[in-house]
C-alpha cells in the first residue's frame, strides 16, 4: 500500500476541522490559541503536500513564511494571554466582551 | 524731460516704502519731513515733465510711456504705462503741489499723535495711488489708483479709529464708494467688449453706437457719483470729516473727490456722443450743487460746512461737464482745490487753535487771536463766494457760462447755488473770525469723546494755554501760500481774449471736437458776470445782516437742513433695513434649510450605527463562528459553480 498525496490531506483536512472546531466550541483563550496554530499547521501540511505532488517547491517556500508569520503572531498573542492573565484570574473568552456595541 | 513722468508716482512711492520699514525710528516729526520731501520730488518732477510737454508742438502733446507689460491673456493687452499730455500733466501739477503743501501742514497738525509716522504713511501711499489715477494711460491702469485711493480714504478716515463714528464714517465711505465701482468696473467690461481695448486713446478715438455710448458714459458717471460724491452717493462724504482735518482737505476736498471729474474729463469723447448721457451729468451737478449748498447754510459744525460746500462744488463741475465744458470743469478743479484746501486747512488751524472744538456757535472773534488763519481764511472765503477778483469767480463764471448754453434753467439752479454759497460762507467766517468770543463762556473738552484728548485738553488748560493760539508756522506757511494761489488763480483762465484763456488754449489739444465752444456775444458774458457777482454779494450782505449782530438764529437753520433732508434716515429706511432683511432671510435658509441637510446627514450615520452595533458582541466566538460561516459559504458557492 503506497501512500499517496491523498492521505496527507486528508490528514491536513482532519487537523484543520479539530482545529476550527475546538476554535469555535472551547472557551479558554489558551486551548483557542492552540487551535489556531493546529489550523495553521494542517494547512502548512497541504501546501508541502501539494509541492511535492505537483513538484513545484513554491508550497515549500510558502510554509516558511507562515512559520514566521505564526511564530510571529504566538508572541503577540501569547503576550496578550499574559496580560489578560495577570489582571484576571481566568482566562475565559467570554468574560472578555468589553468590545461588545 | 518726459521721461521725468515716471518718477512723479515714483517719489511718493518711495516714501511710502521708506516709512513702512523705518517710519517709527524716524518719529515725529522726521517722518513727516520725509514724507514732505518726497512730494516735493513729486512736484519738481511734474514741473520738469511739464516744461518738457510745452518744448512740444501743440497737438503732439500725447506721450505714452510703458513700463512693462502688465497683463498679456487673449486679446486683453493691458500695458502698465503712464500718459503724459496736458490733461495729465495739469492734474498732477495741482495734485503733487497741493499735496506737497498739506503734507507740510501735517507735519505741525499730527505732532504729538501716537501714530504720527502710520498718518504719512497712508498719505504717501494716497499721494502715489492718486497719480497712478491720473497719470493711468488705460482705464485698468487708473482703476488701480482709483481704488488705491479708496482704501486710503478709509484707512484715513478712521485714522483714528477708537472713535467709533471715525470707525463707522470709514465704512460708511467705503461701502458707498463700492456701488459706484460696480459702475467703472461694468464700463470697462462694456468697452472692452465693443473697443476691444481699454486704452483711453483708443476709446475715444471710438465711434461707438449711440446705446452704447449712452451706457459707457453713465456707468462710469455712476462711478464718478460715487467717488465724487453727486446726488444720490454723496452722504458718504460729510461723514468723512471725522477724519484728520489735512486728510479733509488733501482728499475730501482737493484731489481725491476731483477724480469723477477728471475721470469724465478724460472720456469727454464718449460723453459727446452720448447727448442724454451729458443732460443726466448736467442735471445731477446742478441739482446736487443746489442741495448741498442748501443744508450747508444750516450746519453748525465748521468741516461739515466745509464738506458740504465740497458737494456743491463738485457739483458745479459735472454741471460743466454735462454743458460740455470740460476745461470750465478743470478750471474749477484746480481754483477750487486752492481754495478749498485753504479753507479746509484754515478750519483745521482754528480746530487746533481751539483745542478740538469744532462748533461753530462755540467760536468767534477769533481774528485777533490768529491774525494769519484769519487773513488766509477771508481770502480763502471771497474765492468761493465768486467775488471778483478771486479766483472762484472767474472759474465759476466759466461754468454758469456754459450752463446757461446748456439750458437756462440750469444756469438759474446754478446762480442760486452760488448765492447760498456766498451766503453759508458767510455766515461761517462771521461765526468763526468775528462777533463775541463765544469760546469763553464754552467749558473745552465736554464734547470731547475719549478720556485721553479730554486728558490732553485738560493739560493745555493747566499750562495756561486757555486762549486761542497761532498755529506754528509749517501750518501758516502753507496757508499763505495756498491764499496767493486762491487770490490769483483766476488768472489761468481770463475770458478777455484768446491769448488770456491760457488753460483752455492748453488743454484745447485733448478735448479737441469734445468740447463744445459756444460764441457768446460780450454782452451776454457781461450780462450774466454781473448777475453772478450780483448774486454772490446778495448772499454775502443776507448773511451779514442776519449773522453780524446774532449767533443764534433758529429760524434761519430749519431742522430739516440741519439732518441734511434726513438723507441718513432715507437710506436707513430704504436700502439699510430692507438689506438687513434679506441678509436675516438668508441666514433663516442658512441656520434651517443648509444647515438642516448637513445635520440630517449625521443624525442619519448616527441612526443607523446605533441599528448595526447590536452586530459587535464582543465575544470571539461569535467573530469565529462567522467566519466559519462565511468561509463554508463561500467554499460552497465556489464547489457549487465547479459543479455546475
Amino acid at each position: 500500500m503506497t501512500v499517496g498525496v491523498e492521505w496527507y490531506l486528508t490528514l491536513a483536512a482532519a487537523l484543520f476541522t479539530i482545529g476550527a472546531v475546538g476554535l469555535l466550541v472551547r472557551r479558554n483563550v489558551l486551548v483557542m490559541f492552540m487551535c489556531v496554530e493546529l489550523m495553521l499547521n494542517a494547512v502548512n501540511l497541504t501546501f508541502v503536500s501539494f509541492a511535492r505532488d505537483l513538484n513545484d517547491i513554491g508550497g515549500q517556500a510558502l510554509v516558511f513564511f507562515v512559520m514566521v508569520v505564526a511564530a510571529a503572531e504566538v508572541v503577540v498573542g501569547l503576550g496578550v494571554i499574559v496580560a489578560i492573565f495577570r489582571r484576571r484570574a481566568g482566562a475565559t473568552a467570554d468574560d472578555l466582551h468589553v468590545l461588545k456595541g | 524731460m518726459l521721461d521725468a513722468a515716471v518718477l512723479i508716482p515714483l517719489f511718493p512711492l518711495a516714501g511710502f516704502a521708506t516709512l513702512l520699514v523705518f517710519g517709527r525710528r524716524l518719529g515725529d516729526p522726521l517722518a513727516g519731513w520725509v514724507a514732505t520731501a518726497a512730494m516735493g520730488g513729486a512736484f519738481i518732477s511734474a514741473c520738469v515733465t511739464f516744461a518738457g510737454l510745452l518744448e512740444v508742438e501743440g497737438h503732439d502733446r500725447h506721450d505714452v510711456q510703458t513700463l512693462f507689460t502688465w497683463i498679456h491673456t487673449g486679446p486683453l493687452d493691458v500695458d502698465a504705462s503712464l500718459l503724459v499730455d496736458p490733461l495729465s500733466i495739469t492734474m498732477a501739477l495741482f495734485v503733487t503741489g497741493v499735496g506737497a503743501l498739506i503734507h507740510l501742514y501735517s507735519v505741525g497738525y499730527m505732532h504729538g499723535d501716537p501714530r504720527y509716522s502710520k498718518f504719512f504713511v497712508y498719505l504717501n501711499l494716497f499721494a502715489f495711488s492718486m497719480l497712478i489715477l491720473v497719470l493711468g494711460s488705460n482705464m485698468l491702469v487708473s482703476f488701480l489708483g482709483w481704488e488705491g485711493v479708496g482704501a486710503c480714504s478709509y484707512l484715513l478716515i478712521s485714522f483714528w479709529f477708537e472713535r467709533k463714528t471715525a470707525a463707522t464714517a470709514g465704512k460708511k465711505a467705503f461701502v458707498t464708494n463700492r456701488i459706484g465701482d460696480v459702475g467703472f468696473l461694468l464700463a470697462m467690461f462694456l468697452v472692452f467688449q465693443t473697443v476691444g481695448s481699454l486704452d483711453f486713446a483708443d476709446l475715444n478715438e471710438a465711434s461707438l453706437a449711440a446705446g452704447t455710448a449712452t451706457a459707457i458714459a453713465l456707468l462710469l458717471f455712476l462711478g464718478a457719483c460715487g467717488k465724487s460724491a453727486q446726488l444720490p452717493l454723496y452722504v458718504w462724504l460729510p461723514d468723512a470729516m471725522e477724519g484728520p482735518t489735512p486728510v479733509s482737505a488733501l482728499i475730501h476736498a482737493a484731489t481725491m473727490v476731483t477724480a469723477g471729474v477728471y475721470l469724465m474729463a478724460r472720456t469727454a469723447p464718449v460723453l459727446a456722443q452720448a447727448p442724454d448721457a451729458a443732460t443726466v451729468v448736467a442735471v445731477v451737478g446742478a441739482l446736487t450743487a443746489l442741495v448741498a449748498a442748501t443744508i450747508a447754510c444750516a450746519q453748525n459744525d465748521i468741516k461739515k460746512v466745509l464738506a458740504y460746500s465740497t458737494i456743491s462744488q463738485l457739483g458745479f463741475m459735472f454741471l460743466a461737464v454735462g454743458s460740455g465744458a470740460y476745461v470750465a470743469a478743470i478750471f474749477h478743479m484746480v481754483t477750487h482745490a486752492f481754495f478749498k484746501a485753504l479753507l479746509f486747512l484754515g478750519a483745521g488751524s482754528v480746530i487746533h487753535g481751539l483745542h478740538h472744538e469744532q462748533d461753530m456757535k462755540r467760536m468767534g472773534g477769533l481774528r485777533k487771536f490768529m491774525p494769519v488763519t484769519a487773513a488766509t481764511f477771508i481770502v480763502g472765503w471771497l474765492a468761493i463766494a465768486g467775488i471778483p477778483p478771486f479766483a472762484g469767480f472767474w472759474s465759476k463764471d466759466d461754468i454758469l457760462l456754459a450752463a446757461f448754453h446748456k439750458s437756462p434753467v440750469l444756469w438759474a439752479i446754478g446762480i442760486v447755488a452760488a448765492l447760498l454759497t456766498a451766503y453759508y460762507m458767510t455766515r461761517q467766517v462771521i461765526l468763526v473770525f468775528f462777533g463775541d468770543e463765544r469760546w469763553r463762556n464754552a467749558p473745552h473738552g465736554d464734547h470731547v469723546e475719549d478720556a485721553e484728548e479730554a486728558q490732553h485738553a485738560a493739560d493745555e488748560i493747566a499750562r495756561g494755554a486757555q486762549e486761542p493760539h497761532e498755529s506754528p508756522w509749517v501750518m501758516t506757511a502753507p496757508l499763505v501760500v495756498l491764499a496767493a494761489l486762491a487770490a490769483i488763480g483766476g488768472g489761468l483762465n481770463l475770458p478777455f481774449g484768446h491769448q488770456f484763456e491760457v488753460l483752455h488754449n492748453f488743454l484745447h489739444p485733448v478735448f479737441g471736437e469734445a468740447l463744445v465752444d459756444n460764441d457768446s456775444s460780450g454782452v451776454l458774458i457781461l450780462t450774466l458776470a454781473v448777475l453772478a457777482v450780483a448774486g454772490a454779494v446778495g448772499g454775502l450782505l443776507a448773511a451779514r445782516g442776519s449773522w453780524w449782530t446774532s449767533a443764534d438764529r433758529p429760524s434761519l437753520e430749519p431742522r430739516i437742513l440741519q439732518r441734511a433732508y434726513a438723507a441718513d434716515e432715507i437710506v436707513d429706511a430704504v436700502v439699510v433695513r430692507p438689506g438687513r432683511a434679506v441678509a436675516d432671510a438668508a441666514a433663516m435658509v442658512d441656520s434651517r434649510a443648509i444647515d438642516g441637510a448637513v445635520d440630517g446627514v449625521a443624525a442619519l450615520a448616527q441612526a443607523s450605527g446605533q441599528r448595526l452595533r447590536v452586530a459587535q458582541t464582543g465575544y470571539v466566538r461569535n467573530y469565529a463562528l462567522l467566519i466559519a460561516a462565511g468561509t463554508a459559504a463561500t467554499l460552497a458557492w465556489v464547489v457549487f459553480r465547479t459543479i455546475g
